[in-house]
């Protein structure tokens, strides 16, 4: 038998789709122009960046004048939260309200203002991971510059309520912005209907390359640039385009975008198969709420095992996942996403995240799940953590 | 972050697993929350550690470094086996991710302590022998 490949780390990064590939694979050898240049090649450039800008816009229900190419998620973030931070400043507003378990480029960004004299509020979240709009509400201030929840966990895949929290910050002035990384093609997006003034997304999440992604910055909101230079992007954001990620962008964003539901309704059933089966084995429990989440994501805490080892023995029977391990996380604490969520730090070590994607089959979640029990009685049965769970609760067996 | 050949070895196939029943000494150290618990167990003759099994919850670093401790040091005599450091459970592993070398201090320490368990169950006060274990001290992580 073939050694089996099934990647399961969407959420991490995809594989570039065959069309994403066709699309940018002419901007690389024949349009490689500049799009600044005037001659026929740097034209033809210009006009595929403008169709690009104009599908992306499409998606999202924006005007195309109203998408910014970038570098991709991180930057989208930290360029959406500096800038805003700087706005405030000049009418002395330096508060921003954000949550406790964005992603580290929204979190850490914060982080940074909060050294620079800014104050942040990190709204809890509860335990199904789910932020609470009139938290938004109740936090908003007269200095408030800027609110900025992400619209999709990346860990637990819970969709927050982003259309309530935008109307509730259109009510009061405040600026908006969410990181849609992990939610674009899996979640409809309408910014207008949503109240979304800034929206990140990443292009590699969605079967694009890495290191391009798009801001939309709702016309009218003034936002300072992150990046100085050449007068790309309406001057807002320096760079010679990087015409094939961006066409290949374009090309994602289409294709993720058609046909959502449909989409959702076979990726959930798979993943609602695979959350079934694996809650059989004793003594887990599903991290997210189960039914504001991503079609993709499964993300299950399994006590008395610990998540590096986990994927480690899944990676030797081809299965490719991640955890909130902190041995995954190249720190010591476990992932602050599951904290947050109020798991104690042992259950956190003990995580798996699953993130499935259209090409998963029904095959490969019967492997899976042959799979997963096999693996944790393995490791169950040589931890002393376990060990002492079952001593101390009267449990018996491994799985 | 990438495991040597032997790490990924003693991973994938840990020697010395399980548990021994009339133990002569018994340690454990690590604890749940910073996810890493490492048992071992010993069976002392005369002076030599006849049998040495182990039992850990832990990253994959964690379960290879007990493997080869365990590997280090059965058949030894307890001197021996005290003059094993988390230094040369690192060397017979080809090396470990410096984020990981916590998890061979945690090696030394779980087989220190099996010997201070074997020795408080003679009567004899191990300390002078063993010296301080000094369980978890290099986990700066947990607060
Ligand atoms: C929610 C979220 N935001 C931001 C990012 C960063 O995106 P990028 O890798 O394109 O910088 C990621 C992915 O890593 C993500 O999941």
């Amino acid at each position: 038998m073939d050694k089996k490949f099934i990647y399961c780390d969407n959420a991490a990064t995809t594989k570039v789709s065959k069309s994403v590939l066709e699309a940018a694979l002419p901007y690389f050898t024949e349009e490689y122009g500049n799009a600044s240049s005037i001659y026929m090649l740097g034209q033809n450039a210009a006009k595929a960046l403008l169709k690009a800008r104009e599908t992306v816009a499409e998606a999202l229900s924006a005007k195309q004048h109203e998408i910014f190419f970038t570098s991709g998620g991180s930057e989208s973030d930290n360029w959406a939260i500096k800038g805003m931070a700087l706005n405030g400043a000049k009418s002395g507003k330096k508060h921003i309200i954000t949550s406790v378990f964005e992603h580290h480029a929204v979190l850490h960004t914060c982080e940074f203002l909060e050294k620079q004299g800014y104050e942040v509020t990190y709204l809890p979240v509860d335990e199904n991971g789910l932020i609470n709009p009139d938290d938004v509400k109740n936090a908003i201030r007269k200095d408030t510059c800027l609110v900025t929840i992400m619209f999709a966990n990346n860990e637990i895949g819970t969709i927050q309520p982003i259309k309530e929290i935008g109307a509730i910050c259109r009510e009061n002035k405040v600026p908006f912005h969410t990181d849609a990384v992990q939610a674009i093609g899996n979640v409809e997006i309408n910014v207008k209907e949503m109240n979304i003034d800034m929206l990140s997304l990443s292009g590699h999440k969605i079967h694009a390359f890495k290191g391009i992604g798009a801001l939309y910055i709702r016309g009218g909101l003034s936002l300072p640039n992150l990046i100085h230079g050449g007068a790309q992007e309406k001057s807002k954001r320096a760079g010679t385009e990087n015409l094939p990620a961006i066409v290949g962008l374009a090309q994602a964003v289409t294709d993720a975008t058609r046909n959502i539901k449909e989409k959702q309704e076979i990726i959930s059933k798979r993943r609602d198969r695979l959350i079934d089966g694996i809650l059989k084995i004793q003594e887990t429990r599903l991290n997210g709420d189960r039914e504001k989440r991503l079609c993709g994501n499964v993300n299950i805490s399994i006590r008395g095992v610990e998540g590096e080892s986990l994927l480690l023995m899944l990676d030797m029977f081809g299965i490719l996942a991640s955890s909130g391990s902190a041995c995954t996380s190249g720190s010591l604490d476990p992932s602050h996403v599951l904290l947050a969520i109020g798991l104690p730090h042992e259950t956190a070590h003990g995580s798996l995240r699953l993130s499935i994607s259209e090409e998963t089959t029904d095959e490969d979640i019967d492997y899976i799940l042959e799979t997963i029990p096999k693996v944790v009685d393995r490791l169950r049965s040589m931890s002393p953590l376990w060990e002492r769970i079952c001593k101390n609760e009267g449990i018996t067996g491994t799985i | 972050m990438i495991y040597s050949e032997k790490v990924m070895d003693h991973f994938t196939n840990p020697r010395n697993v399980g548990e021994i029943a009339d133990a002569d000494g018994v340690g454990e150290v690590g604890n749940a929350k910073c996810g890493d618990i490492m048992k071992m167990y010993i069976k002392v003759d005369g002076d030599v550690i006849s049998d040495v099994k182990f039992k850990t919850f832990g990253c994959g670093a964690a379960i290879a470094t007990s493997s080869m401790a365990t590997e280090l040091i059965k058949g030894k005599t307890i001197d021996e086996a005290l003059k094993l450091t988390n230094r040369a459970v690192v060397e017979a592993l080809e090396g470990l991710p410096p984020a990981k070398l916590h998890c061979s201090v945690l090696a030394e320490q779980a087989m220190k302590s099996a010997i201070s368990d074997y020795y408080k169950k003679q009567g004899i006060d191990p300390t002078p022998i063993v010296g301080d274990i000094g369980d978890c001290e290099e986990c700066h992580g947990c607060n």
